[in-house]
């Protein structure tokens, strides 16, 4: 084998290496983390955060805006407090309101914003005061069975 | 009683002893690299003969591990109704562990032993102490490239391993068996993260690169300089590499994926 060939092929093999490389991080992979210009910080409280995790996704009208980046519990207010990061180019107001949804029946819990009418922006690490838990499906359960046992007696005597 | 505390003891000195002897075998390569990339056609040598002659069997490897995967996972996800998520399956357990962790395997025993044996073999016709006789380091020489060629060859075989594997499951899944195209990529993408998932992976498989090549070039400098001797090292080659590489994984799977 002489030299030239040998180089041609360490040439080709480190090529098609790095190639796998791009393929990985372009077309299986998303490059998420730089998606997301000039971050800013937002939180918000809630009674229940159900499932949901760090790094979960945070979406407005379904478009995914930013992630959560910590969860934390607050022992002086008795609730978890979810701080997320957004994508510096969208604003919303100060009345928007925080939700924890679930996309799909199995699948995982996000953050979903709705924003309200309100003519001030919220600045970064500013705390969103509307908030929805999540919803345990157990509590959802229960609240069905006793409405429907409540159904079922007979009215009480006056 | 007392023989059994001496075999133990005498075994852990033994240990310790060749630990130290490892560590400094390591930084010895370390500081005689320079002529590897220096004469650069040195590295580029072992380059070809640990990468480009392992592609075959990674290629093909890859893909056989992406088209089981693909064929299992269908099979496990169409239970719950959530067969689109199979190019996250897929891509996932390649990327993670399957790519580096199995392409580490092969390579050890493709080109991990070849290199064991030829050093081995250096040793026994004395060739190293030749080289030595002529100022000439063996270390610098002989050890260093093919060092360097197995730790610059691996994580691209991993990458192609895991390339190969997703092609793989893409075959199996949306070709054969008619998974949506479209679901089956944005899934994917929606899960695999680049630093996260591809980033550490390629991690992982550039320190299981270090660990083979290492125990390669260091069997084969230690053997006993007999044709049996050089047997053995190989032997030890193959089975410390695999040991290695497996308790590697884990540690570091437990301090990347903590999810």
């Amino acid at each position: 084998m002489s030299r030239t060939t040998m180089d041609l092929w360490v040439g080709v093999f480190v090529a098609m290496g790095i190639a796998a490389l791009f393929f990985l991080a372009l077309k299986v992979g998303s490059i998420s983390g730089s998606d997301i210009q000039s971050p800013y910080l937002l939180s918000a409280r809630f009674d229940n955060i159900g499932g949901l995790k760090v790094r979960a996704p945070v979406k407005v009208a379904g478009v995914l805006v930013g992630r959560v980046s910590e969860i934390r519990y607050d022992n002086e207010r008795f609730q978890a407090e979810v701080v997320f990061t957004v994508d510096g180019r969208y604003k919303f107001p100060t009345d928007t309101f925080a939700n924890i949804l679930t996309s799909g029946l199995l699948g995982e819990q996000y953050l979903g914003l709705d924003p309200g009418g309100e003519e001030k922006l919220l600045a970064p690490g500013d705390v969103i005061k509307k908030t929805q838990s999540a919803v345990v499906l157990e509590k959802l359960i229960s609240q069905f069975m006793f409405s429907k046992a409540a159904e079922g007696e007979p009215a009480p005597a006056k | 009683m007392a023989d059994v505390f001496r075999k133990m003891g005498s075994m852990a000195i033994n240990g310790i002893w060749q630990l130290g002897f490892i560590a400094r075998f390591f930084w010895l390569i370390l500081v005689y690299s320079g002529q590897s990339f220096t004469r650069i056609h040195l590295t580029l040598r072992e380059l070809y003969f640990s990468g480009v002659m392992s592609l075959l069997i990674i290629l093909v490897s890859g893909l056989f591990v992406g088209l089981v995967l693909g064929l299992q996972g269908y099979e496990t996800l169409q239970r719950y109704g959530a067969s689109d998520s199979l190019g996250t399956l897929v891509a996932l357990s390649l990327v993670r562990e399957l790519g580096p962790v199995v392409a580490g395997l092969l390579f050890a025993s493709r080109a991990g032993s070849a290199v064991t044996a030829e050093i081995g073999l250096m040793k026994v016709t004395e060739q190293l102490k030749a080289m030595d006789m002529m100022a000439v380091s063996p270390i610098a020489r002989v050890v260093a490239p093919r060092f360097w060629g197995g730790v610059i060859s691996m994580p691209l075989l991993a990458a192609l391993f895991s390339a190969m594997g997703v092609f793989g499951g893409w075959l199996i899944g949306v070709v054969v068996i008619g998974v949506d195209d479209g679901a089956f990529w944005a899934q994917m993408q929606d899960a695999v993260d680049f630093r996260y998932d591809v980033l550490n992976g390629v991690i992982k498989s550039g320190v299981f690169g270090v660990a083979v090549a290492l125990i390669a070039v260091f069997e084969g400098y230690d053997c006993v300089p007999t044709a049996e001797g050089v047997s053995r090292a190989i032997t030890r080659t193959v089975v410390s590499s695999a040991l290695a590489i497996l308790a590697l994984d884990f540690v570091m799977t437990s301090f990347m994926f903590r999810g």
